[in-house]
């Protein structure tokens, strides 16, 4: 006997909705078997991990606060890896993002008003599409690998943060702390909720949402975006030039890459640090595949993901347990979104053989 | 005189900067020329090195650490390969996976070990050729894995270009279909590939915990996974051309901290980007000559293969 | 006598089809046996079984005498079957005698294998270097290589699946030689085809599979190619109808310029000097062996290559050279690409999608958002008016058959009322009746006046609807001659590159 794949005739609906199911429970599955060898409770971790981030007011405003970045990056991700572009630079591209608003709201400190607001997250989508240009031109013109280009460019849009934040940028009045001044009032987001530090970014994030849902669905260029991904030949057979799906996914990934990290200094952190993200942009590749690549998924996939960063965070305060535990997680948790995937395609049968396969 | 002392040290210095990305590169090679993109270098060097770092740590050899890096790194790469080959996910997804999974579980696992003093592997000392001037430091003064790699890149080329074995790996690499039909285990050949990508990965992390700064430190591989992957492509899947650039690139690394040993006013965080940047030009560069990159580059790199389809 | 080797009810299910239903097969030694069918009958199938690449559910092998299980295809080739493939198994980036040595047992020395090539070569005719990369090589050459891959290893059984396709005429006569002269040394041949007249000039005996089942063993020498096309399948060829008394008038409506593209691919082929005009009304093939231009040709009139000059290329009077696919569609232009899946069509896409692929220029985007109740409308004329079978437009595109999702394409295509039709190799690996339903919509289509060049290998068919034929040959093309006034000899002659001296009188 053997396990055997066989190409399904049309790929299965059903397990499409069932995969993101069937990878959280094997995660969970798999955190009880991490747990147990670690010798902590299981069942108490997986609660601390997983409940615990859920029962006040203030942590859903956590939940949201966090799962805000990690949509905005999905959503434009999503888009580009539909196309078959692969930007896994969008940590960089939010740094980008962060330094461009940031650097405005301290270029007119203390001359600020009410268009400050708006301004910023232009700057910030406009610095996030500067950074992810250059995957882009590089690829459309020189065939550069975008993966290599834009993760290349994550390390060096880190460092110029760092670089700023150490140097030129540094607060007068912060006794040599590696930071900026905080952003006048019309550099930060408004809180929306009392007794939260929930800020109006989620709305930011809610649009673009829509934005990019529309686009896809129904959208033409939503369309030749989809089909350059899953078939280039016949792309370029309908006409549909493969620079501009190529384009048109970097800047789209860029902008709200870069939006993420203007929200995420405008609303959470109100000023400019050596690190403003804890890997949204790395977790946001997971957050895509786990919602499939589908807007209305992204947004649970994105809640979900924030959830275990919240986690790992009750888990260190309570129990004790390292932070770098949302990290295995996060990993597993793609393992097992890829690997259950083959069950859309493919049918697992159990065969009899007698003989040795060729293969 | 001093000129020369400056250059050598630089050489050497490069030569040590560059072996990681050699032993690297060199792994990756090996899986793209069966077909396979692992983009999961980065996270295998992270384990391979927490893991080295570790068991040195525990059982007080620096051999049996290096060993256990290689195992973990093959470990790692089977995970990849079980994706990938049985189960056919995408190979650029599946490595992306993988280099995050790597970057949580090392961080995880090397929590306790952070500032850990160990003794590394020391060059070795080989009496009186140690001592010959210029020939000593360049050819005789060095560590062990630096041999190793030495004869690393003599045995891939080898393997690559004058053995059967070599032959089948670049025929599977071409055409998997084509292999398959003559009666060649494509899978199989593919996940030794991989597994040997891995070893090299898990070697490569252990050089940079063990040898080169050595301790262990949150996510200290710095990227330098993705440059070797870059250089995999730079080489157009020559072996000898990826040892020249891992060195080059060492030598760029090197560069960056004798530009400020010299007392020049330059910014740690401007020059640390200076390898980064590197990359990405002679990444344009190369990538440009698409006839080049055709004609050398594995014809079913990062394609999946099913025998029945 | 001893058959050299006998199937007994080998049995072969697949999801959804059962491919080999008991099929029986027997070969004698020296023997050249045809098996003959049409797509889909389940030749394929059954080669591989032979082959060792596919295992049967059920039935038996006997190989000279006694019952073998062949599990993979090394154990096929130490009982000495040998393999020539539709689709080559060829690296390209490798040299011939690497190559061969690949497709042989380890334990050989490169270099005696090289000397071997040589004599192989010279005995069987079969002309080659071994030292020449593959990618360097045309069609026939690569065929000859795996031809002697097989012959190094003196095989008992010689398996040839469709070799003809992919030969001009001259080098199939001096395949046939090469063939006769092995089994006259005692090496048994099966020919897989579904050309009749070469399965009658060739074969010793035949064996008939439609639907998965023997329907008929026969000498093709007794045979008519009507008797034998209703062994194949089940009733009489269809014909297509042509109108009788078209008058062609000439008017250009595609006009070939002197164009002259270097390859983008370094593998590829660079298009020299093609002249050609499309009148309207007209249906023009071209002919040739694969790789010789025609996917940059065609590549080139779609418009995904553009022309150095924009005057190169004409479309109903128009410069059109420099313009892409999407203006070269809303001018009038059609085209049907030479793969189905992943190029014709999406394949994990809804038929709906595929509609919109190609056809999007007439009211289906509206302010950049797609009508998608227009575009599935469309879809459902397609599949009612072609008699695309599947189970509605929202059906993946890849879970149709090929000479559904051919109908599909061509109908997409055809209904967007084109002046000029480009098809590549429209009835390629498609039923009989797919294939005679596409050829009468070609013929529909062009008697309302519009042009429509064909890219076949078929020459057959090219005969059958064309008005003029021309041939491209290494990036170059010939004259066209009107169908009347060329034969099969003429054109072969033109596939092969010997085109120089011919006139152009004869062309329009």
């Amino acid at each position: 006997m053997q396990l055997r794949l066989e190409q399904r005739q049309s790929t299965s609906r059903a397990m499409q909705y069932a995969t993101p199911v069937i990878a959280a429970g094997l995660t969970m599955i798999a955190g009880i078997a991490l747990f147990g060898v670690l010798g902590t409770d299981p069942f108490l971790a997986l609660y601390t991990f997983f409940i615990q981030p859920l029962t006040s007011l203030y942590s859903i405003g956590e939940l949201l606060i966090k799962a805000t970045p990690l949509l905005l990056c999905a959503l434009g991700l999503s888009v580009g890896f539909k196309g078959n572009v692969w930007n896994i630079g969008a940590e960089g591209q939010l740094t980008m993002g962060a330094i461009a608003s940031g650097g405005l709201a301290l270029a007119v400190y203390a001359q600020d008003g009410p268009w400050l607001l708006p301004l910023m997250l232009l700057a910030g989508a406009l610095g996030g599409m500067a950074w992810a240009a250059i995957p882009a031109f590089l690829r459309t013109r020189f065939n550069a690998n975008e993966i290599l280009v834009s993760l290349m460019l994550t390390y060096v849009a880190v460092q110029i943060l760092g670089h700023l934040v150490h140097g030129p940028w540094r607060s007068p009045e912060g006794f040599n702390f590696p930071e900026t001044r905080t952003f006048g009032d019309w550099g930060q987001l408004p809180i929306l909720v009392e007794g939260t530090r929930l800020h109006a970014g989620v709305f930011v994030a809610l649009l673009v949402f829509l934005a990019v849902w529309l686009f896809l669905s129904r959208s033409f260029q939503g369309f030749k975006v989809t089909v350059a991904g899953q078939a280039p030949a016949a792309a370029a057979y309908a006409g549909f030039s493969n620079k501009s799906v190529v384009w048109v996914s970097l800047m789209i990934s860029g902008a709200t890459a870069g939006l993420a990290g203007t929200v995420e200094v405008m609303g959470t952190i109100q000023q400019l640090q050596p690190v403003i993200s804890p890997g949204y942009g790395f977790a946001a590749i997971i957050v895509a595949f786990l919602g499939r690549l589908h807007p209305v998924g992204v947004v649970l996939a994105s809640l979900l993901m924030s959830l275990m960063y919240l986690g790992g965070e009750s888990l260190q305060m309570s129990m004790n347990l390292p932070l770098a535990v949302t990290g295995v997680f996060q990993g597993l948790l793609l393992f097992f979104v890829l690997g259950s995937d083959v069950l859309v395609r493919y049918r697992i049968r159990l065969v009899r053989t007698h003989q040795t396969e060729p293969a | 005189m001093d000129g020369l002392d400056a250059a050598i040290t630089i050489l050497v210095g490069a030569i040590r900067a560059g072996t990681p990305l050699v032993f690297a590169a060199l792994g990756e090679l090996i899986a793209e020329k069966s077909g396979v993109l692992n983009l999961g270098v980065e996270g295998m060097m992270l384990v391979g090195a927490v893991v080295g770092f570790m068991v040195t740590v525990t059982t007080g050899s620096v051999y049996i650490g290096i060993l256990a890096a290689v195992a973990a790194g093959m470990l790692m790469s089977l995970v990849f390969g079980v994706l990938t080959l049985s189960l056919l996910t995408n190979q650029v997804a599946t490595g992306l996976a993988l280099t995050i999974f790597g970057v949580g579980l090392s961080a995880f696992l090397g929590i306790k070990y952070v500032g850990t003093p160990i003794n590394g592997l020391k060059p070795l000392d080989i009496p009186v050729l140690s001592d010959l001037p210029v020939l000593g430091p360049l050819v005789f003064g060095h560590d062990l894995l630096i041999y190793i790699s030495f004869a690393l890149f003599a045995a891939v080329a080898w393997f690559l270009y004058r053995s059967r074995a070599g032959l089948i790996l670049r025929a599977v690499g071409e055409s998997h279909d084509a292999a398959h039909a003559l009666g060649y285990s494509v899978i199989a050949i593919r996940y030794m590939a991989v597994l040997f990508g891995g070893a090299c990965a898990g070697l490569s992390g252990a050089y940079l915990s063990l040898v080169y700064t050595p301790q262990w430190a949150e996510n200290m591989t710095a990227g330098r996974g993705w440059i070797a992957l870059a250089l995999v492509v730079f080489a157009t899947w020559r072996p000898g051309r990826a040892m020249l650039g891992a060195y080059l690139f060492g030598g760029i690394t090197i560069m960056g901290l004798h530009v400020q040993a010299l007392g020049f006013e330059v910014s740690s965080h401007l020059v640390a980007t200076l390898p980064y940047i590197a990359t990405i030009v002679v990444l344009a560069v190369i990538s440009r000559d698409a006839t080049k990159i055709r004609l050398n580059a594995p014809a079913s790199l990062g394609k999946p293969f099913h025998p029945s389809a | 006598m001893t058959p050299q080797l006998d199937l007994r009810e080998i049995t072969k299910r697949y999801p959804g089809c059962l491919a080999n239903d008991r099929v029986g097969l027997t070969v004698m030694p020296g023997e050249i046996h045809a098996l003959l069918g049409e797509n889909g009958a389940g030749k394929s199938t059954l080669v591989k079984i032979i082959y060792g690449v596919v295992k049967p559910d059920a039935g038996e092998i006997w190989w000279n005498g006694s019952q073998v299980d062949i599990a993979n295809p090394n154990a096929a080739r130490a009982l000495g079957i040998g393999m020539v493939f539709q689709h080559f198994n060829l690296f390209e980036s490798l040299t011939v005698a690497e190559n061969i040595s690949l497709g042989i047992d380890p334990g050989h020395d490169l270099a005696k294998l090289t000397n071997e090539i040589g004599e192989i070569s010279e005995r069987y005719g079969l002309p080659i270097n071994p030292h020449q990369h593959i990618h360097t090589l045309s069609v026939g050459e690569r065929q000859r290589v795996e031809i002697i891959r097989c012959l190094v290893q003196n095989p008992r059984l010689l398996i040839m699946d469709e070799p003809t396709s992919v030969l001009t005429p001259q080098e199939v006569e001096k395949l046939f030689e090469t063939l006769r002269r092995l089994a006259s040394e005692g090496c048994s041949i099966l020919y897989i085809s579904h050309k009749l007249d070469e399965i009658k000039a060739l074969c010793d005996t035949a064996t008939v599979l439609r639907l998965g089942k023997v329907t008929a063993r026969c000498s093709p020498a007794d045979e008519t190619p009507k008797s034998l096309a209703e062994m194949m399948i089940g009733s009489a060829l269809p014909v297509t109808k042509k109108s009788t008394n078209r008058e062609l008038t000439e008017e250009p409506l595609l006009e070939l310029r002197g164009l002259d593209l270097p390859a983008a691919d370094p593998l590829g082929t660079h298009l020299q000097n093609v002249t050609l005009t499309l009148n309207r009304g007209e249906v023009v093939g071209l002919a040739g062996v694969a790789g010789n231009g025609q996917k940059e040709l065609l590549a080139a009139i779609n418009g995904e290559r553009l022309a150095p000059d924009k005057a190169m290329l004409r479309l109903d009077g128009r410069d059109v050279g420099r313009d892409g696919p999407e203006e070269r569609r809303v001018q009038g232009l059609a085209f049907v690409p030479e793969e189905r899946l992943g190029r014709g069509s999406v394949p994990e896409m809804s038929l709906t999608a595929n509609t919109l692929l190609t056809w999007h220029h007439k009211g289906q985007v509206k302010r950049g958002f797609v009508d998608l109740a227009e575009v599935s409308a469309q879809a459902i004329t397609i599949r009612e008016m072609f008699d695309v079978r599947c189970p509605g437009v929202e059906a993946e595109a890849k879970s149709l058959s090929g000479g559904n999702l051919q109908k599909f394409i061509v109908g997409r295509e055809i209904l967007q009322e084109p002046e000029v039709l480009i098809l590549g190799y429209p009835t390629w690996g498609v039923d009989v009746g797919a294939a005679a339903a596409i050829r009468q919509a070609i013929l529909n289509l062009s008697a309302t006046g519009a042009g429509v060049l064909i890219v076949s290998e078929d020459l057959d068919e090219l005969f059958e609807i064309c008005d003029r034929i021309a041939v491209i040959a290494e990036g170059r093309l010939s004259p066209a001659r009107r169908t009347g006034n060329t034969s099969i000899e003429e054109l072969g002659l033109w596939m092969s590159g010997q085109f120089e001296a011919a006139e152009v009188s004869d062309a329009a």
